[in-house]
């Protein structure tokens, strides 16, 4: 309502102060220290030297990469959340991950996923594949589609065990994709992932205020003039869109898109396009946070930003458990 | 007086299996209607269809003459409001943000909240009798209240036709008063009501326009005082009865013998 727009507005603004400061401290830090003012002169005055290429080649694509995915994390998570009204929902629950490490093992087996971005389609592919799927079985009510989803992303995870036991390359291969990282991934060229990404994230702002019908259930929707079986297709079409694009790109770091929206309904108090603009700026903070901690929590080495995640997003998990429990499903 | 809303030679079913054939109504304008009978003799689905949840395999539901899942579905929510039964509310919403959504219908995608909308939401509010509740959360209020928000949801849509599916249920005898009041006084104010109701007693004493269903068909239709006797409740319910006037109102009243 009118009178509580500023209020909102100012925490969206705070949201976006946080994140700047830690897309700032996402350049700054690492594990080679580079001075502050070496980093300013990387934009400022490019001279080439390792500090520059490692800014402008590393550091700063990989905020980007981590914004963006933590927006569609967090985004389609908020979206599935809704959908089916389930607080425990996540966008894995339509199959996205199952589909997608299935994909990467499969090709794998068959030789197919060589180069990263070879690996990168293969995973789209395989969580587009998997929620078509998922759909066709469960699409006349929310709890069919979360039962479907959860019982092909177990045949799919089995069948993934059992290629990566009987073939020791493809368990390689999937172990660098399966811890979900940003690290070593900001040099190939996502620009298509990217954009689907961002084009995404406005279309979900689009079906927000829909939603805001439907969560009051699809009769209500219905009868206040809403399009349900329109609205319910768009939501299920972005939250494959986004997390099939975020997974390909950086593996599963689900926790984002569970977690996030918990924080982030809190502060919204059941505005969806509210909930939808704060899951936006939430998911990024917690993935470039957490990534920022994968660089620096291990003096020898970088812990995969997905354990981190799952570190800070475990305690959050419990508590929704607490919170919600089995009333909600 | 054309009725505005009719139903016309409508059959209604849920796949295979029919439930209602061959109805025929003519929904009295700016009158309390109340459709009475057993349980499954198809009055909720006879409502659903009125409110496009359930298109007829045949015959039309009519709205100004033309077929209501003709119209855009804003267009004929601005007209026509239903308030289902077993209604959840999402976490964490506060009164008056519930009440908001009623206004759905009356925005576009871009639109900003206007000042038509918050009035029409302050009237809501008043009217059902929930504004001292507008900034509480609806997890926290009890049955009857939560009731009342609802209520004041749909009234927020500002629909001259407000369908009602078994509005009472699970609600004190007060509770229950109250509402039925509330319907009668936006049915003074103009509007139309269309009630399903459980208790054939409040239905004669609030109704103008009573219509008894059995088997999915409309068995009698018309003011209470009319048609409400022992051998239609003996049809309708299959129970012996005497019906005697209400001491208060006059209207009949349905005593069960033995």
């Amino acid at each position: 309502m009118r009178t509580d727009l500023p209020a909102r507005a100012a925490l969206l603004l705070a949201a976006l102060a946080l994140l700047a400061v830690v897309a700032v401290a996402g350049v700054s830090v690492g594990t080679r220290a580079i001075a502050p003012a070496e980093i300013w002169r990387a934009f400022a005055d490019y001279a080439g030297s390792d500090d520059h290429l490692i800014i402008r080649d590393v550091r700063v694509p990989r905020t980007i990469l981590g914004i963006l995915v933590g927006a569609a994390l967090g985004a389609s998570g908020a979206l599935i959340q809704t959908l089916t009204r389930n607080p425990l929902a996540e966008p894995g629950i339509l199959g996205v991950t199952a589909g997608a490490g299935f994909a990467i093992n499969l090709g794998g087996a068959l030789g197919l996923a060589g180069s990263q971005s070879a690996q990168l389609m293969l995973a789209f592919a395989g969580s587009v594949l998997a929620v078509l799927l998922v759909y066709s079985v469960g699409r006349t009510s929310p709890l069919r589609l979360v039962l479907a989803g959860v019982a092909l992303s177990s045949v799919l995870a089995g069948l993934s065990l059992g290629m990566r036991l009987m073939l020791p390359d493809v368990f390689d291969r999937f172990r660098f994709w399966s811890v979900g990282a940003l690290a070593g991934r900001e040099q190939m060229s996502h620009t298509i992932p990217l954009l689907a990404i961002g084009i995404a994230l406005v279309a979900a702002m689009a079906v927000a205020r829909p939603l805001n019908a439907m969560v009051l259930g699809e009769q209500v929707a219905h009868t206040l003039g809403g399009h349900t079986a329109r609205t319910k297709l768009a939501v299920l079409v972005l939250v494959t869109l986004l997390a099939g694009a975020a997974t390909a790109v950086a593996g599963p770091i689900t926790f984002v898109g569970l977690m996030i929206p918990h924080l982030a309904r809190r502060l919204a108090a059941g505005s969806i396009p509210w909930l939808m603009a704060y899951t936006m700026v939430l998911g990024p903070i917690l993935l470039l946070v957490s990534d920022i901690g994968s660089r620096v929590l291990l003096p020898t080495g970088e812990v995969p930003v997905a354990v981190v995640t799952a570190f800070l997003g475990g305690p959050v998990l419990i508590w929704a458990v607490r919170r919600y429990g089995a009333a909600s499903l | 007086m054309a009725a505005r809303l009719t139903a016309q030679d409508i059959t209604l079913g849920y796949g295979e299996r029919v439930v209602s054939e061959h109805v025929n109504l003519d929904v009295p304008d700016g009158a309390f209607t109340a459709i009475v009978g057993a349980n499954a003799c198809g009055k909720s689905t006879l409502l659903r269809s009125f409110v496009r949840l359930l298109r007829p395999s045949a015959g039309t539901v009519g709205f100004d003459g033309r077929d209501v899942n003709g119209y855009r579905p804003k267009a004929i929510a601005r007209q026509i409001g239903f308030l289902p039964q077993g209604l959840v509310a999402p976490e964490n919403i506060v009164v008056r943000r519930l009440v908001a959504r009623g206004r759905y219908p009356h925005q576009s995608m871009l639109s900003t909240w206007s000042a038509e909308n918050e009035r029409a939401v302050q009237e809501a509010m008043a009217a059902a009798g929930v504004a001292e509740l507008a900034e509480r959360s609806v997890e926290e209020l009890s049955g009857g209240q939560r009731q009342r928000v609802w209520v004041a949801m749909v009234l927020a849509q500002e629909t001259p036709y407000l369908l009602l599916d078994e509005p009472t249920t699970f609600l004190d005898i007060t509770h229950q008063y109250q509402l039925l009041k509330l319907f009668a006084r936006l049915r003074d104010e103009g509007r139309t009501i269309i009630a399903v109701l459980h208790d054939i007693n409040q239905a004669c004493r609030f109704a103008d326009h009573v219509v008894a269903m059995k088997a999915g068909r409309v068995v009698a239709e018309g003011a209470p005082a009319d048609i409400v006797d022992a051998e239609l409740i003996e049809e309708v319910f299959d129970l012996p009865c005497v019906v005697v006037p209400d001491p208060v109102t006059g209207t009949p009243m349905v005593v069960p013998t033995a």
